[in-house]
């Protein structure tokens, strides 16, 4: 296993609510090498979050892990228990949120809440810990860094507060990065800059990022491999390349229509995925993506499709593509 | 900062003069006066008496006297209790419900506190379940049933505590349990529901994924926040508990200012009514000025005005 | 990735790969019922044990102090000859005879008191004033405060400001001041009042304390109402939608009716009744100092109040109002717990 630092075998993971088991992942299936970037896509509640959080063992209250086996770094996570997993979150395996206006501790300051960090996961004494997080402040591109540790965080704007919780992210130079829609509450010329900063970073240290997005656009520009999630299940999985040019799921085509193109004539329209996400607490028997789906076919709404693969690293589960393989081999008879 | 205090300060002596003034007005309105319900007394005599007081004068004249004394720090004589000024009664009455209310917001901070954090950490459990349900049983019921319970209870049929007076620190149970009741049950309640708030903010996922342990997440990240509703609680909670209760002093027969407070309403004791009034006006006033700057000091993002 | 997607275990025909038609796929679409926001809260609030307990003690409360007396053979006036001081169940010598005789007399569940009223009635009149007191108290709050702060907060500015200095003031004042020194002050008025003016009679029956107590409830507890309305009317003032509704052209009135009232009624409705226990609590207090109910009208507190010297002999006297006020605060105040949960929208996971 030691190929892969982070290697997800069939994650099964379901929460348990009052109104029944929502079953937020179905045998999700994820590998990453050191220093790739992979990118998570999907639609909100298609489990791309809850995936990057187990890794960190931060599964939310009614959440529970159900099977499958999560490596990651010779570690196998679903077997630690909570004391040894606090030795590898923020140290081994970081994470940056959504919304950077909430993630900070408001009653703290930025440099307590950066040396935090460091005097946990090192034997650095508090001037040490300081000296750090002044570099890691440089690093992250802020300027007058002094100031800043001394600042509270709503004295910062948003772009400066996400640059904030890269630098915590990164405080132990971490092997792996989980960047949770990172710069989906932030502007625009903003987000250019904090992806253009994340890319800067992964070259400097050389450490390996799950990019999880609505945005398909962001992923093209950094990802080397992208995962696409629907209905809690990884419905296609390839390069980008594989995936932008080549998609063999639906629901991936689907996703790529709907971006604007700078190629896009005037009088074409972007065509939207039509429908709403599936109900994850009653999941439909078949392909999850039937129901919305142009070219759903009848054993499409009965049986979940197998995965079909093209070459090594891309594989789909789509019974389209089984279609042209069984029309294949009745020719042959 | 000094700016603000003095700002604080000029509004506070705003406030007490407005209360003040309404307090006298509204007293002297009544019908009635100190000297009406001694039937003993004759006429001539209640006409010396209130010229002795300067009652006989004009409300006006009356008020302005007032006021200019009480601003130079004169608060005049008991009209009832001869030969003793109102500032002597407020300083022996005060310390003895000081004493007693004091203990007591410091076992409802010390017991409603840890309680209600508990209460929002099992969330859902028997725990939260059994201290939610003392807490509500806590602030519905009334302090003289609490107070006349207890009596009945372990002075009349057990006797195994003293009834009334504060001699020794056995008699001090009763009294402060009576009166820590309900502040208990409502900081468990505000502690609960503020935590619960806190628990579900977004940074306090980040101080779990930094790897931050429980404790040090509960302590550092989560308390500070939650305790903020409790702090602007217990401000004022604790100038109205040291200034006495009617019941418990009542019913314990404990000689403090709230019995007093009730005897000279009662008894029309005007400059005594005054006196406790402005005491208790200056003391909230106070407590809120303390739990503003205590407020700025949790929390960064708040802005003195 | 080496597997072999191709080993069959499923039999597949070549119809499986037909196209499947629209009423197909819509057949897997299983839509969840969409709620709105009132029937979803009703709907939370009947799962709710406790909450649903409470009302139905609420109701049992309701029925025994509003419609049981009517129905029962003693009266909270009455004084029965010989039977002072009587224990629960138990008969005075003429009615143990008559009993002899072959009369059926009604028990005194709860004994009777030094006077030889049936306690009984007494506790049921007790809480029906209490609950009168709590209600009544409770609309005059309602009114005043809500007016007070949606105006406070609608105005904003200097209005604002010297509204809400005026509540601080009246926070200051020691309530149980302004409680003795007004209903000295309008006993007399009100006295007149009821004995000369027609159709005021029940001003005297009812007791010019009870009207003060409204009328203090009036004049100072509407204040932590006034604080609540104005700062969720400010909060909806500067909310999203209602600048987005502003921005589309809704006007002032439509805005209020619309957007400002049905978001504020949720919690309107919760504090409300909230403040129903608080009264009662208050009222109890009151009647206890001996500032509450004429005589010889009970309320739940003046019937503690007065069981409180005879304790060590006749403690039931004491117990059953003691433990029915609290009964009746408890219940408001899980019932109101339970509103809030089932509409507080904050709340909602």
């Amino acid at each position: 296993m030691a190929e892969y630092l982070v290697d997800i075998k069939n994650e099964r993971l379901s929460f348990f609510t009052p109104a029944g088991e929502v079953k937020a992942l179905n045998d999700v299936s994820i590998q990453l090498k050191e220093g790739e970037v992979l990118g998570i896509v999907g639609e909100s509640g298609s489990g791309k979050s809850v995936t990057a959080y187990s890794l960190m063992g931060l599964t939310a209250h009614p959440g529970k892990l159900l099977g499958g086996e999560l490596h990651f770094n010779g570690h196998q996570i679903e077997k630690m228990t909570d004391k040894e997993m606090r030795k590898i979150r923020g140290n081994e395996i970081s994470i940056i949120f959504q919304d950077p206006m909430t993630s900070l501790n408001p009653v703290y300051t930025i440099g307590n809440q950066i040396t935090e960090v460091i005097k946990l996961h090192t034997d650095k004494d508090s001037k040490q810990a300081k000296a750090r997080a002044k570099e890691l402040l440089e690093l992250v591109g802020i300027n007058e860094p002094d100031k800043r540790l001394k600042q509270y965080p709503h004295e910062l704007s948003g772009g400066m507060r996400q640059r904030v919780m890269i630098a915590i992210a990164l405080a132990c130079e971490p092997k792996l990065l989980i960047a949770d829609e990172p710069t989906t509450a932030l502007d625009v010329t903003i987000q250019a800059q904090i992806l253009e900063l994340m890319m800067e970073l992964k070259d400097k240290l050389g450490m390996a990022i799950i990019m999880i997005t609505h945005d398909l656009g962001v992923v093209a520009s950094m990802c080397e491999r992208i995962a696409v999630m629907y209905a809690g299940r990884i419905v296609e999985y390839g390069t980008t390349d594989d995936i932008f040019y080549h998609p063999k799921h639906q629901y991936t085509k689907g996703l790529i229509r709907s971006i604007p193109r700078l190629d896009t004539k005037e009088h074409e329209r972007l065509i939207p995925i039509e429908g709403t996400p599936v109900d994850l607490l009653n999941p439909p028997e078949g392909c999850p993506f039937a129901p919305r789906c142009d070219a759903a076919m009848k054993i499409c709404l009965r049986e979940m499709p197998p995965v079909s693969a093209f070459g090594d690293v891309h594989y789909t589960q789509c019974w389209l593509n089984q279609k042209e393989e069984f029309e294949k081999g009745a020719s042959h008879e | 900062m000094a700016k603000y205090i003095v700002k604080r300060i000029l509004l506070a002596i705003v406030t007490i003069w407005a209360v003040a003034t309404l307090t006298f007005f509204l007293m002297n309105l009544v019908p009635g006066g100190p000297f009406l319900s001694e039937k003993a007394i004759s006429p001539q005599a209640q006409a010396a008496l209130e010229a002795k007081y300067g009652l006989d004068k004009p409300m006006f004249q009356r008020y302005l006297n007032y006021v200019t004394s009480a601003a130079h720090g004169d608060f005049g004589d008991s009209l009832k209790q001869r030969g003793r000024t109102v500032m002597s009664i407020i300083t022996m009455k005060f310390p003895v419900s000081a004493r007693v209310g004091g203990l007591s917001v410091l076992v409802s901070l010390t017991l409603g506190i840890p309680l209600g954090c508990i209460a929002a950490l099992k969330r859902g459990k028997v725990t939260d379940s059994v201290i939610s349900v003392v807490a509500t049983c806590g602030i519905a019921v009334p302090s003289f049933v609490i107070c006349t319970v207890m009596m009945y209870f372990f002075g009349v049929k057990l006797g195994v505590l003293p009834t009334m007076g504060l001699e020794t620190a056995k008699h001090y149970i009763m009294p402060v349990t009576a009166l820590s009741f309900y502040p208990t049950a409502y900081i468990m309640r505000l502690m609960r529901s503020s935590m619960l708030d806190v628990l579900g903010q977004d940074y306090m996922r980040t101080a779990r994924a930094k790897g931050l342990a429980g404790g040090k997440i509960l302590f550092k990240h989560a308390l500070r926040n939650a305790i903020l509703p409790v702090v602007t609680y217990v401000g004022p909670m604790l100038a109205y508990t040291i200034t006495g209760s009617f019941v418990v002093e009542k019913i314990f027969v404990i000689p403090g200012l709230g019995g007093e407070f009730i005897k000279a309403i009662n008894g029309r004791d005007y400059t005594l009514i005054m006196g406790t009034t402005i005491f208790l006006a200056t003391l909230v006033i106070v407590m809120n000025v303390i739990v503003d700057i205590i407020y700025k000091i949790v929390d960064p993002r708040i802005k003195l005005k | 990735m080496k597997e072999n997607p191709l080993s069959f275990q499923l039999k597949l025909k070549p119809e499986d790969f037909l196209p499947a038609t629209e009423e197909e796929k819509q057949s897997q679409v299983i839509m969840r019922e969409s709620v709105g926001f009132w029937k979803d809260g009703f709907r939370r609030l009947r799962k709710n044990k406790v909450a649903m307990v409470s009302l139905v003690v609420i109701i049992l409360v309701m029925i025994f102090s509003f419609i049981v007396p009517s129905f029962y053979p003693y009266t909270y006036k009455e004084q029965i000859k010989g039977a002072n001081n009587l224990a629960p169940m138990e008969y005075s010598q003429e009615e143990q005879a008559r009993i002899d005789a072959g009369e059926s007399v009604f028990p005194h569940i709860f004994g009777t008191d030094k006077m030889g009223r049936d306690y009984a009635i007494r506790v049921m009149m007790g809480s029906r004033i209490s609950l009168l007191v709590g209600l009544i108290a409770t609309a005059i709050i309602l009114v005043i405060g809500s007016a007070y702060g949606s105006i406070a907060a609608f105005f904003g500015g200097t209005v604002d400001l010297v509204m809400m200095r005026i509540v601080d003031i009246i926070y200051t004042i020691p309530d149980i001041l302004l409680i003795v020194l007004l209903s000295f002050t309008l006993k007399v008025p009100l006295t007149t009042l009821g004995e000369s003016v027609p159709g005021f009679h029940w001003v005297n029956i009812v007791g010019e304390n009870l009207i003060s107590i409204f009328i203090v409830f009036a004049l100072l507890y509407w204040v932590g109402m006034a604080r609540m309305v104005r700062s969720q009317v400010l909060m909806l003032k500067e909310s999203e939608y209602v600048t987005a509704a502003r921005a589309l052209g809704v006007g002032n009135g439509r805005i209020i009716k619309k957007h400002l009232l049905t978001n504020c009624i949720g919690t309107l409705i919760v504090t409300t009744t909230l403040q129903i226990p608080s009264s009662i609590f208050t009222e109890s207090f009151l009647s206890f100092l001996g500032l509450g109910v004429a005589v010889p009208l009970p309320s739940l507190g003046s019937l503690a109040s007065d069981a409180v010297n005879g304790m060590q002999t006749y403690p039931y006297l004491l117990f059953i109002p003691a433990l029915l006020i609290s009964l009746i605060i408890l219940s408001f105040n899980l019932f109101g717990d339970g509103l809030r949960d089932a509409f507080d929208p904050k709340l909602k996971n």
